[in-house]
């Protein structure tokens, strides 16, 4: 009999704010410990949380991109229980009323076929705002654990889905997906190293049709490659346990990446009760709808109205539309380069998941420090395009933008790069070779048409590379015809 | 000297009468011989003080003043200021020097004013007597066997005993009103929202306010002109026009409305008591005011309503208070765990542990739809209260208390009957309405006697208005309790 | 609804405060007494009326988005019972 997986995830994206969102204390990452944790932040007696308007205003944009309802009235609450990194004893979160309510995220699915992917829908819960906490540091001191508190106050949206997934490919689609969205709309630096992207996930199996199973929660997931291990190790032990006879309990458990296994952790969970309620110091949340509006105003064009675009207007593939709204920052440069060409888009398309992606992987550069701009880069695929230069002559041209630069037509001029175009002189060319090998003509015309490579390879060297092919196969085989 | 009006003592400091050094001596003198019989201060530090006085005479050469410029005032230790050990009434901080100023500090530092020491308190406000401080029980200046009320009983005694010029307060469920009522003096909670609450050690956020305690209610006009502003720290701090609260204290009060809640006057109230604000409502009708039967039907609920709200708010509050970054961890413990539980069971006193624990228990799981919630939907009715009755008049009048001052200890065991003594006070925390105490005749064994007067919205100015025309005519506010000769 | 010394154990636990069983039964009994005072709310009727939870009807503010607060790490850190290295110390913390 057939399992199905059933996967939630919650993603804690940190927004990219100057100041924490209660106090006035820097996010910048990587400072020396507590130097950026304020009075606010250390929760010394008397302290007022003030909310950070950057905050807010990335969450709706967040809610806009995601299609979702944009609360008119939303509430903190704190959300109580002791930690040492938690300086107040509570979290400020949002409980009963988000900032966000539902919306949903479309997402493609690669399947096991290379280049082939599937769309689905994703439904989202809600998203609220919060505080992060602090760090514990457990490297010894004397048997003692360090505090640093420069990360708690860092502003989180939590971006809660619905168990709408079905695989560990389908959930790391729709966080890959978020992750992309977040970075795009300009609210996360999605540094997932840095901790800016954070996933949780809930994960169940059942029967198909049955209902739903006990989940247990797969905490601190920071890379893509960990939360795919971690949902197939974790639904395959659920599936282990479950055909052995077992039962499933709900736990927070947390996931070994050296060992590739998940385990529940240590900490009651029972003890739990966070006796939320709201905060006292905060007030109501009002959001006008100018506020929206004018966030809906600063919006730049998602990458789902993008990739709609390309296929239906430019006639690119789903893959190849997907990869180029991969980030915002790779389609600008693709449609920068494809206003310098503007009936090129598949030519745009090859060379940028071609050649530039493979020379900015080589040199692991993103998009953003290419060194070739997409004015030179669609300057040079205007003269593959106008047929001035072959796509041997362009890969040269590739090379000295990208390693000195310059402009491509200078190049391709002072290189002598340029097609020849004369038929007179090809055809004169192909004479010559035609007089100079009477074997191999013999051989041809006997209907050996093997032959054919070895006088296209004479003709390309006789004309230094220059030649366009295709003119100069059109030749060759009119003249070896006899 | 001990006797000046605020007015009176700014007039003199500029006149060159006298300089704030030699004022501030005159108080700091008066608390070495004077305290150890009333503790009334937690901490006091006569360098600073002093410090602050030579600023305020250099201020005074040079005209630069402001109606409080040189005088001493107490500031209840409920306020951090800067490089003073700010306690809280608690050992978990009797060691911690706050590391910044509250609002409140800074408003009297830039008035000139001086801070002549941090006043004690009931542990964390928590008290209605002041016998929950870890400091020790503060003494009533006129009967050292009763209690000076609570929580802020240290101002209200240093104010009475003349150990200061006037003093700051907050009241959470009364106290500000309940001291003042039982230490014979004046004192005015303001609006909530009026004051900011930046640096002013939290108890129940919605409920806390800081207002001032004085001699009588034209030094409340002058504290509150101080206190009162908009702080962009406090999300509750209200953005609104400042004002002069001293500018309607001559105001007649021809057609003035007073309503008389009949629960205030019902069964509870002692027998001294009545006939004293009955004696006030007669002269007050003298003035030239009205009076009208009004009904506050609901707030008999408001002590089981605030005992749920203000614990539900105290205990996460006080879960700030853990060990690690400042205040007081135990010797010895085993664990992370036990640490936490060790340090917080030595470093809270009874009372507060009690309300923790009210606190922990209505918020958890199961309960908090029949106890929170239950009891902030009570909360509007209460507050609806205020609203239909203030359609019927401009100012509520009643005790401020059931009974003059109780004997220390008296209640101590027993926490239900000392939260019965805040019955006339709390409904208007709940409210958020202005509420003041001001000295109304004295009970049977000569204890003081407080009149509540109880406002509407930002009404503080009509409030000190009435106060001060019946101060006019009466000499309660006066009089002084023996034995505070140093 | 009455409060069980179990009651008062777990809720002892949640607030982290320590308590022994002397003090945990004295405590019993204060807070039946005290919820005894609390259930005279219960009776109360509130249908439709909706809660409050703040003194004033009215809105958050919001603070404009910039860095206001300098490192007083030094100054802070003097308060704490035990710090190092610009960490503040801990009994260790178990996952």
């Amino acid at each position: 009999m057939q399992w199905e997986i059933v996967i939630g995830l919650e993603v804690h994206a940190q927004l990219s704010t100057n100041s924490k969102i209660f106090s006035g204390a820097s996010t910048t990452f990587g400072a020396e410990p507590n130097t950026q944790a304020c009075a606010v932040d250390l929760a010394l007696p008397g302290v007022l949380p003030v909310l950070n308007r950057g905050a807010v205003e990335r969450a709706i944009r967040f809610g806009l991109a995601v299609g979702a309802h944009i609360a008119q009235r939303s509430e903190f609450s704190r959300k109580n229980y002791f930690y040492p990194d938690l300086p107040k004893g509570y979290q400020i979160s949002q409980f009963d009323l988000p900032i966000i309510g539902q919306g949903s995220l479309t997402i493609q699915v690669p399947t096991t076929t290379a280049g082939k992917t599937y769309k689905k829908v994703v439904r989202l819960t809600r998203a609220h705002l919060e505080e992060d906490a602090g760090k514990s540091l457990h490297e010894d001191f004397q048997g003692m654990t360090g505090i640093d508190l420069n990360r708690a106050g860092t502003p989180l949206l939590e971006i809660v889905s619905e168990p709408d997934m079905r695989s560990a490919a389908e959930a790391v689609s729709y966080a890959k997906m978020l992750h992309t969205l977040v970075r795009w709309i300009g609210i996360c630096d999605g540094n997932m190293q840095e901790g800016s992207f954070r996933c949780d996930a809930n994960v169940s199996v059942r029967r198909p049709g049955a209902e739903l199973g006990t989940r247990r929660e797969i905490k601190n997931l920071n890379s893509f490659r960990f939360l795919q291990q971690a949902i197939e190790y974790e639904a395959q032990w659920q599936i282990d346990t479950l055909e052995d006879g077992g039962t499933i309990h709900q736990a927070t458990v947390l996931f070994n990446s050296d060992k590739g296994e998940t385990r529940a952790m240590r900490s009651k969970e029972d003890a739990h009760d966070y006796r939320y309620f709201p905060d006292p110091d905060l007030l109501p949340l009002a959001i006008d709808n100018e506020l929206i509006e004018q966030i809906r105003g600063t919006l730049p064009e998602l990458p789902l109205s993008k990739q709609a675009r390309y296929v239906t207007d430019l006639g690119l593939s789903d893959y190849d539309a997907d990869t180029l709204t991969s980030s915002r920052e790779m389609a600008d440069f693709f449609e920068t380069t494809l206003n310098e060409v503007p009936k090129e888009a598949k030519l745009c398309a090859n060379w940028l998941m071609g050649d530039v992606s493979a020379s900015l992987n080589r040199e692991d550069r993103d998009i953003t420090q290419c060194p070739i701009s997409p004015q030179q880069l669609g300057g040079m695929l205007k003269r593959i395009a106008d047929g001035t230069i072959s796509n041997s002559a362009a890969k040269e041209v590739f090379k000295i933008l990208w390693s000195e630069g310059g402009d491509p037509d200078t190049i391709i001029e002072t290189k002598g790069l340029k097609q020849m175009s004369d038929i007179g002189a090809m055809e004169a060319m192909v004479d010559e070779i035609i007089a100079a090998n009477p074997t191999q003509v013999a051989e041809y015309r006997s209907g050996k048409e093997k032959v054919f490579g070895f006088f296209v390879g004479l003709a390309m060297k006789a004309s230094k590379g220059k030649a366009n092919p295709a003119q100069m196969n059109e030749i060759l085989k009119r003249k070896l015809a006899g | 000297m001990l006797n000046s009006s605020l007015q009176q003592l700014g007039a003199a400091l500029r006149s060159k009468k006298i300089s704030s050094v030699e004022l501030t001596q005159l108080y700091l003198d008066r608390i070495a011989t004077l305290n150890s019989k009333f503790n009334a201060y937690i901490t006091v530090n006569e360098e600073m003080s002093l410090a602050q006085a030579r600023a305020a005479d250099v201020k005074l050469v040079q005209s630069e003043t402001n109606a409080l410029t040189g005088i001493p005032i107490a500031q209840k230790d409920i306020f951090c200021a800067l490089g003073w050990r700010t306690t809280c009434g608690s050992k978990m901080l009797s060691d911690f020097i706050a590391p910044y100023d509250a609002h409140v500090i800074e408003q009297f530092n830039s008035a000139g004013a001086v801070n002549i020491g941090k006043t004690n308190m009931d542990e964390f406000a928590m008290g209605s007597s002041n016998e929950t401080s870890y400091f020790g029980t503060v003494k009533n200046p006129w009967n050292h066997k009763a209690v000076p009320g609570g929580s802020s009983g240290g101002s209200a005694a240093a104010v009475s005993a003349r150990l200061c010029a006037a003093a700051t307060g907050t009241d959470t469920g009364g106290s500000i009103r309940q001291p003042a009522a039982l230490c014979g003096i004046s004192g005015l909670k303001p609006t909530y929202g009026v004051v900011s609450r930046y640096g002013m050690i939290a108890f129940a956020s919605s409920l806390d306010q800081a207002g001032p305690m004085a001699h009588s209610a034209e030094d409340l006009a002058l504290m509150l002109n101080v206190m009162a502003g908009f702080d962009e720290r406090d999300s509750t701090s209200l953005q609104r026009e400042s004002e002069d609260y001293t500018r309607d204290l001559n105001k007649p009060l021809n057609g003035l409305r007073i309503g008389l809640p009949k629960e205030f006057f019902a069964a509870g109230l002692s027998a001294d008591v009545a006939p004293a604000i009955e004696a006030s409502i007669a002269e007050y009708k003298k003035l030239g005011a009205s009076v009208v039967d009004i009904s506050l039907p609901n707030s008999r609920l408001s002590i089981p309503v605030y005992y749920v709200l203000a614990p539900a708010e105290a205990s996460s509050n006080l879960s700030r208070y853990d060990g690690v970054r400042y205040g007081y961890r135990a010797s010895e413990y085993t664990n992370l765990a036990d640490m936490y539980e060790k340090s917080r069971a030595q470093g809270f006193g009874e009372e507060v542990k009690r309300r923790i624990m009210i606190g922990t228990y209505v918020l958890s799981h199961g309960y908090y739809d029949a106890y929170y919630l239950q009891a902030q939907k009570i909360r509007r009715l209460i507050a609806q209260d205020f609203d239909e009755a203030f359609k019927q008049c401009d100012v509520i009048m009643g005790p401020t208390t059931p009974t003059t001052a109780f004997n220390l200890g008296e209640k101590n065991d027993d926490p239900v009957q000392m939260y019965l003594s805040d019955i006339y006070t709390i409904a208007v925390n709940l409210a958020g309405l202005p509420g003041m105490s001001i000295p109304a005749g004295f009970g049977g064994n000569d204890l003081p006697i407080g009149l509540q007067i109880i406002g509407n919205y930002f009404d503080e100015a009509r409030m000190l208005n009435v106060a001060h025309q019946y101060q006019q005519v009466t000499d309660w506010h006066t009089r002084t309790p023996q034995h505070i000769e140093g | 609804m009455s409060l069980s010394i179990n009651d008062v154990y777990k809720v002892a636990r949640l607030a982290r405060l320590g308590m022994s069983e002397q003090e945990a039964q004295t405590a019993h009994d204060q807070l039946s007494n005290i919820f005894g005072l609390i259930a005279e709310m219960q009776a109360v009727d509130t249908n439709g009326i909706a809660p409050m939870s703040h003194a004033q009807d009215i809105t958050q503010r919001l603070r404009k988005d910039v860095v206001t607060e300098l490192n007083q790490r030094e100054q802070f850190q003097a308060a704490a019972p035990q710090a190092k290295n610009g960490l503040y110390l801990v009994p260790q913390v178990i996952e």
